[in-house]
């Protein structure tokens, strides 16, 4: 298996300066944004269609369909979306650190495509170190002209403003950004009307791109859309980044063609399970992903077309594997705690299922289950996502509370025995440390008080049930 | 009249020009205002609704939505321990423990000196290098419970003026989620993100 490297490259090459705008344009770096001033529209949103390319955020959206919505009012913006906060993802962070002037050349590509003047770059806050990574890029090419008035010595103008976050998952929905940047509560926006490319920053078309689908565009430039169509043999075009980490021997970001098995991807390219123990399940795409066991899914193909039709999703690309010991109920109770911390509480489904759902499984992963408990649990899930199908049914505006019942539907298909035995057990059966870290509570952050939504439940009562009054 | 200093009212100026609207920059005035008086105070609040031109009522609803505005008092050094999914698989949990445990303050509190915060979060982007710590937002990968330790007494005993990514992850650290070539000397001055805007180490050098 010969892996082609696109994005990862310069920094595979040149590990320690790859950063730098020298390494950058001695590698070839900034030729295909000097092009792209030549181009028409029309000639750079059809490269990308043929390309294939697809967003690499989570949604898997075409992005040459994506710039073609656009509508026609201006000013239009560019937002790239940096805020990688989906458990189990680093690879936007190696991005950013590592590549960042890829990440701008790639934004003045889709700015002259789409006719845009100021670009943003929105990294969550907890990237310090990658903002100013970014940052310093983005004043080398302003120092060099690629970026500010008449970039590479033409008539357009393209300023572009790097954004630190503020600590909210949420904010990595596209709309949530948007008010975020707006200076707002990072709340998303009912789809539709407010679709960024019509109504979105200061309500005017905005094309929001996540930082390794931005970080394609050289590539597909450089090589034509119909060569990097050619790059994987799968249907899913191009490269793709995943995140491997948890119980692999060799975790880390790889950058791969699509089309490779589970199986290739765990044992050859992650090493294997530590000290041989045998595999139990892995996450195939971000903390929103329906699981997948070995036992049905480790030789499916790694592709976008294959996972959906076992009914899961690549997402984010993070993979993260769970050896034999890992307790099932251990880790639904920590994926669903994400969520129940994360939800911004505008939904009532969300902002209170996901809460129930966390302080159900914690009692019993305590050792207070009851026996009705998996079924709570679903019926729970159920109300905020109808019939647990997958992809989830809307019962939100954005798909965070759909996404913390992915965990649960694993417990109900898979590990039904698990949880029962923790019920009759009364704790946990299996070797895991020590109490459990309840939801975070930061010094200084007075959220709950203030929006009335719990971040620190108070121990789970066994016999309150949802819906009754304290 | 404004209650900050000279300079931070030129950096909000600066700021506040790379934004199309002045209320976009409420988030990085934010961070000023923690910067300026160690955590948010409501005269703080104050102060960035005035130059983004919106109520405090408007900057304290966004303030309140993000966990990194810190709006009670807050060590010099926040010690935050991911105990999310992976972290979590690898050890997290016994990292934070070990934090609380050698520091003497429990997650979510700050001790009475006003030199020690911890608090555990979710996922830090790290997942490679699991378990991950950070100190005032600066990464440091692959820690041990004994590292953990170790990292705490450091603190407490050098009180750095600087806290350095490169240099925590030297001192404390192990595998790290990618290589990160070149180390830089960029670091964070107190409980906020050490980014250009900021009255870092990191900014003065590049300038």
């Amino acid at each position: 298996m010969t892996t082609p490297l696109l994005i990862t490259r310069r920094m595979t090459d040149h590990p320690g300066d790859s950063q730098t705008i020298v390494r950058y344009e001695s590698t070839g770096g900034y030729a295909q944004g000097k092009r792209a001033l030549g181009l028409t529209r029309d000639e750079l949103v059809e490269e990308i269609k043929t390309s294939g390319l697809l967003g690499r955020g989570g949604a898997a959206f075409p992005a040459g369909l994506k710039w073609s919505f656009l509508a026609p009012e201006r000013p239009a913006y560019l937002v790239v979306n940096a805020d990688e906060s989906e458990p189990g993802t680093f690879k936007d962070r190696q991005l950013l650190e590592r590549d960042p002037h890829q990440i701008i050349e790639g934004m003045i590509i889709t700015s002259i495509a789409n006719e845009v003047h100021h670009a943003f770059v929105y990294i969550r806050g907890e990237y310090a170190k990658p903002a100013r990574r970014v940052q310093t890029a983005v004043d080398e090419a302003y120092a060099k002209g690629y970026l500010g008035g008449g970039i590479f010595g033409s008539d357009y103008d393209l300023e572009v403003t790097v954004h630190l976050g503020g600590g909210a998952y949420i904010c990595g929905e596209e709309t949530a950004l948007i008010n975020s940047l707006e200076g707002k509560r990072g709340e998303p926006r009912l789809k539709p009307p407010y679709f960024p490319a019509a109504k979105g920053l200061y309500m005017m078309p905005t094309i929001v791109n996540n930082v390794e689908t931005i970080s394609n565009l050289p590539h597909i430039l450089a090589l034509g859309g119909g060569e990097y169509s050619k790059v994987s043999d799968s249907a899913d075009t191009g490269t793709f980044m995943t995140s491997l980490s948890g119980h692999v021997n060799r975790p880390g970001n790889y950058e791969l063609a699509h089309g490779i098995t589970w199986r290739e991807l765990i044992y050859e390219i992650g090493g294997g399970i530590p000290d041989d123990k045998q595999l139990k399940a892995w996450i195939p795409g971000g903390a929103s992903a329906p699981w997948f066991i070995p036992e049905k899914h480790l030789d499916l193909e790694i592709s976008k077309d294959a996972t959906a039709a076992a009914g899961s999703m690549l997402g984010s690309g993070a993979v993260i594997v769970m050896d034999e010991d890992t307790c099932m109920v251990r880790a639904a109770e920590r994926l669903v705690r994400f969520f129940a911390h994360e939800s911004c509480g505008q939904c009532t489904p969300c902002r209170e299922g996901t809460t129930w759902l966390e302080m159900i499984l914690r009692r019993i992963e305590e050792g207070q289950g009851r026996a009705i408990d998996l079924d709570l649990l679903v019926d729970v899930s159920d109300g905020i996502s109808i019939g647990l199908a997958w992809p989830p049914k809307m019962t939100t505006i954005c798909p965070l509370g759909p996404s913390a019942v992915s965990p649960i539907m694993a417990l109900r298909d898979y590990f039904r025995d698990e949880v029962d035995s923790h019920v009759v057990n009364g704790g946990c059966p299996l070797k895991s440390g020590g109490a459990t870290p309840q939801t975070p509570r930061s010094p200084g952050d007075e959220t709950a008080s203030e929006d009335g939504r719990s971040s620190d439940p108070a121990s789970p009562d066994p016999d309150r049930m949802p819906g009754e009054s304290e | 009249m404004s209650s900050w200093s000279e300079s931070t009212q030129e950096r909000a100026t600066e700021i506040i020009a790379r934004y199309p609207e002045k209320r976009s920059a409420v988030m990085p005035l934010l961070y000023l205002a923690m910067a300026e008086e160690g955590h948010l105070t409501d005269a703080g609040m104050e102060e960035v609704a005035r130059w983004c031109e919106i109520t405090p009522a408007q900057v304290r609803a966004v303030a309140s939505f993000y966990t990194m505005f810190k709006r009670e008092r807050t060590g010099r050094y926040l010690v935050s321990c991911c105990t999310s999914i992976t972290c979590m698989l690898l050890g997290g949990d016994e990292v934070l423990h070990a934090v609380e445990d050698e520091s003497g303050v429990p997650h979510g509190e700050t001790d009475d000196e006003g030199m020690l915060s911890v608090e555990h979060v979710e996922c830090i982007g790290a997942c490679g290098g699991a378990p991950a710590v950070q100190v005032n937002y600066e990464l440091i990968e692959g820690v041990s419970p004994t590292q953990a330790r170790e990292l705490v007494r450091w603190l407490k005993r050098a009180r750095p003026e600087v806290v350095n990514s490169d240099e925590m992850q030297e001192l404390f650290g192990a595998r790290r989620s990618f290589d990160w070539g070149i180390s830089e000397e960029h670091g964070a001055i107190g409980p906020y993100p050490a980014f250009q805007p900021l009255g870092t180490v990191g900014s003065e050098v590049s300038e």
